[in-house]
């Protein structure tokens, strides 16, 4: 596909793997903040192809796997109620609650659908009027633009039968929290592509200066990471700490101001609590006192419920950088993809889920397969 | 285990950690398999349940016979280039072309929802008829019943073939060796994406169509060139990825394939991107990959590419030794990575 | 497509699919612009242009990489 392809091509990643192994002359520690990173470096195998002074860490890039505990066990509650119909991407299924998951919910006669979009909710709330129509607003500040909009499509339609569950979280919150956590080895990241395609690039260059970190916002194939991961090679081994964009064909300094616009509208700054790390002062976004009547925690009377992580689950320290999946204790035997014991193991961008499915076994050598 | 790691035998939560089925045990995954192996076939023990194929290969009197059996539930019942009545009597068909079998003759029962309008019944009957002049089979006995409104999908179809086996050799993952290589048919994942695309209300600008079509013929062709067949296996839930995992696991070898060599066509590779979905995992139903020594690879391609159903016929990748029952992928851009069992059903990304 | 900004929408083709995705946030887009969409809703207009650079970038590395022997 076009734009697509391109950036996929194994010619241009070697010739990229051999420039980055050409720049480096030292061991460099490096982040990336997208659960769609870690899955594409995971998948296409881009870290196979860097030399092994280059170290990557997976961060807490997938807001499925930092959705707290509480607010899925909310989401069950919720879904468990006869009246209502309650809309969530497909990921955030198989994520264990306190016991159980919204799979079980479904399996057990609750009304749960696969969305696509927000939008997908409201049309749904306006099909059914009989029903209440619930939306399980996870995300980055991606998703946020879609979930604004649909706010402001029910305000619109004058719908009483639409709420959302909002868990959204923001990215440079959590940066800053990892930079600043003793022992942090990471010294430079891959900023999230889409993140930067709404928001813009501002608010990375307080962090590059505060903490003298290179910042480099990233696109999802994998020729767009190695791109991203020269460039922060580069302004490591000249000692630079800048923000720079390499997914240049989508963002822009500014983001997207209509959409930021629409954000600002709906949604306020709020702290927020991350599976596995806890809470993150102003690192979240919750509704706006204007649309508070469409927060589902308020209409159901959960607000109040609070959970506690599983002690057996590591992810808070994978999310964070300071442990590789396979070195968790129950990885692959206690904690699989059927019995996850957290989120990470579960959600197609965690990156226990991607070491578990892609890289569980000693991997021997790729093997180009040729005609007889 | 086929598929499922050594370790996970000592995994201390046993099966009635599931005390409900859940929809994934019917995935084609992980689940599925593991009420397979640890219900099904240690119920009902025996050296047929033990080859793990597709169809039972039974020789009573010295007669070579195939014997399989299916279940269909596929929503919705209408699809872009077939039914739930074409894909029971294909479906049926191709279970019996992976044992290298020429199928014979189909039984059919019918489970009807009370309500079910009689035209849809009957536009579904004719679907199979047809379906089973093109495939050569005939249907000689069935069963009908209703159930209640609201206990049903509006038709499950029961089905059992029988086949005749006339080459001498055993297609199995017994017989897959390391050196063989592994043929595809055609391009994947367009069944479970039309499938899909109806369930989801998206529109094309031309429709992906089911590849839902009978294999008999192909295989047939293959076998009567005398074509060393070491193993066949019909992409079915689950795709191409879990055939894979479960002739390597059968087998005890290797296989090695080549993402690059994987026919795709673009417009299910758009709406893989849309959905979420890996390509690998998608469900076909008119595709197959062979087994075969290295030998006969050129002679084999030939044959596939001269029948219609085999106009794309390519190499996808080689068995190797070892470590046994691994699959791994070249990927595009030349690293390698695992190929795993799905352990649910596929659900649509967020990012 | 209605008059209200907020509601309007637009039907993109992902390699042949075509999807009704919402258009409200990148209000100059024409028919023909390649856009990047998420949950049901385009967050950008690809720059070809941009794109095009940034295939072009990894040819810029290795001159100079050739010529300067290590990085500029």
């Amino acid at each position: 596909m076009k734009f697509i392809d391109e950036y996929r091509d194994a010619v241009a990643a070697k010739r990229y793997a051999e420039a980055i192994a050409r720049a480096t002359t030292r061991p460099w520690t490096i982040m990336e903040v997208c659960g769609g990173q870690t899955h594409a470096i995971v998948k296409f195998g881009v870290d196979m192809l860097l030399p092994s002074a280059i170290t990557l860490i997976h961060g807490p890039g997938c807001p499925v796997c930092v959705t707290p505990v509480e607010m899925l066990d909310k989401a069950i509650e919720v879904a468990s109620r006869p009246e209502v119909i309650f809309c969530s991407f497909g990921d955030m299924l198989r994520v264990p609650g306190s016991t159980r998951d919204l799979l079980a919910v479904k399996a057990a006669g609750g009304d749960v659908r696969i969305v696509y979009s927000p939008l997908d909710a409201v049309r749904i709330a306006r099909e059914h009027p009989d029903r209440q129509v619930v939306f399980f607003a996870v995300g980055f500040e991606t998703t946020a633009p879609a979930n604004a909009m649909a706010v402001v499509h029910a305000r619109r339609q004058g719908l009483t039968n639409f709420s959302m569950l909002v868990s959204h979280v923001l990215v440079p919150p959590a940066m800053e929290a990892i930079l600043a956590s003793p022992g942090n080895r990471v010294q430079s990241f891959l900023a999230a592509g889409h993140v930067c395609t709404v928001m813009g690039t501002t608010e990375y260059e307080p962090i590059a200066r505060m903490y003298r970190v290179p910042i480099v916002v990233t696109g999802f194939e994998p020729v767009d990471i190695l791109q991203g991961i020269f460039m922060c090679v580069r302004q490591l081994e000249e000692g630079r700490a800048e923000v720079e964009n390499q997914y240049t064909r989508s963002v822009r300094r500014e983001g997207n101001q209509p959409a930021v616009r629409l954000i600002r509208q709906v949604f306020r700054v709020c702290p927020r609590k991350w599976r596995g790390i806890g809470e993150i002062p102003r690192s979240g976004l919750g509704l706006a006192e204007a649309y508070a009547d469409f927060d589902a925690e308020d209409r159901f009377g959960v607000a109040d419920r609070t959970a506690d992580e599983s002690p057996d689950c590591r992810s808070g320290l994978v999310l964070q950088g300071v442990m590789k999946p396979p070195e968790c204790p129950a990885f692959g035997t206690r904690c699989t993809p059927e019995h996850p014991l957290g989120a990470t193991m579960v959600s197609s961008e965690g990156a226990c889920a991607a070491y578990y499915h892609y890289r569980r076994e000693r991997l021997p050598e790729a093997l180009p397969v040729t005609e007889p | 285990m086929e598929g499922i790691p050594e370790f996970s035998l000592s995994c201390p939560i046993p099966i009635s950690d599931y005390p409900h089925i859940l929809l994934a045990h019917g995935g084609g995954g992980t689940l599925m398999h593991q009420l397979i192996e640890q219900m099904f076939v240690p119920a009902f023990r025996n050296p047929f349940l033990d080859a793990r194929h597709d169809g039972a290969v039974l020789a009573p009197d010295g007669v070579r016979l195939a014997f399989t059996t299916d279940a269909y539930v596929v929503r919705p019942l209408f699809f872009p280039g077939g039914d739930i009545g074409s894909l029971a009597v294909n479906g049926t068909v191709n279970d019996l072309a992976m044992c290298g079998a020429r199928p014979l003759y189909l039984s059919a029962a019918f489970i009807l929802e009370e309500g079910l309008p009689m035209a849809t019944l009957w536009q579904v009957v004719q679907s199979m008829r047809r379906a089973a002049d093109v495939a050569g089979v005939q249907l000689v006995t069935g069963d009908t019943k209703v159930v209640d409104r609201g206990k049903g999908d509006g038709i499950f179809i029961t089905t059992a073939g029988i086949g005749a086996i006339s080459h001498r050799l055993t297609i199995a993952p017994t017989s897959v060796r390391p050196g063989d290589a592994v043929l595809l048919n055609g391009d994947v994942g367009r069944h479970g994406i039309a499938i899909m695309a109806v369930r989801e209300g998206l529109d094309f600008e031309t429709t992906i169509e089911s590849d839902c079509a009978p294999l008999a013929g192909l295989v047939g062709s293959l076998l009567e060139a005398g074509i060393e067949i070491h193993c066949l296996r019909d992409l079915t839930r689950g795709g191409l990825a879990s055939a894979l995992v479960e002739i390597a696991g059968a087998a005890r070898l290797r296989i090695a394939i080549d993402e690059g060599r994987i026919p795709v066509r673009e417009d299910v590779q758009g709406a893989c991107e849309i959905l979420g979905f890996d390509p690998l995992y998608v469900a076909n139903e008119g595709r197959f990959i062979c087994i075969l020594p290295s030998s006969e690879v050129e002679r084999a391609l030939r044959i596939m590419r001269a029948h219609p159903l085999g106009a794309e016929a390519c190499l996808i990748g080689r068995v190797t030794g070892d470590p046994p029952g691994l699959v791994t992928m070249r990927s595009r851009i030349g690293a390698s990575r695992v190929v795993d069992m799905l352990s649910g059903e596929q659900l649509p990304r967020i990012c | 497509m209605g008059e209200d900004p907020l509601m309007r929408t637009g039907k993109v083709s992902f390699g042949g699919i075509l999807k009704e995705v919402n258009l409200a946030c990148v209000p100059e887009v024409k028919i023909g612009d390649y856009v990047i969409v998420h949950a049901g809703l385009a967050i950008s207009i690809l720059d070809e242009e941009e794109a095009a650079r940034t295939l072009e970038y990894l040819q810029q590395i290795e001159e100079m990489g050739q010529s300067t022997q290590g990085s500029a």
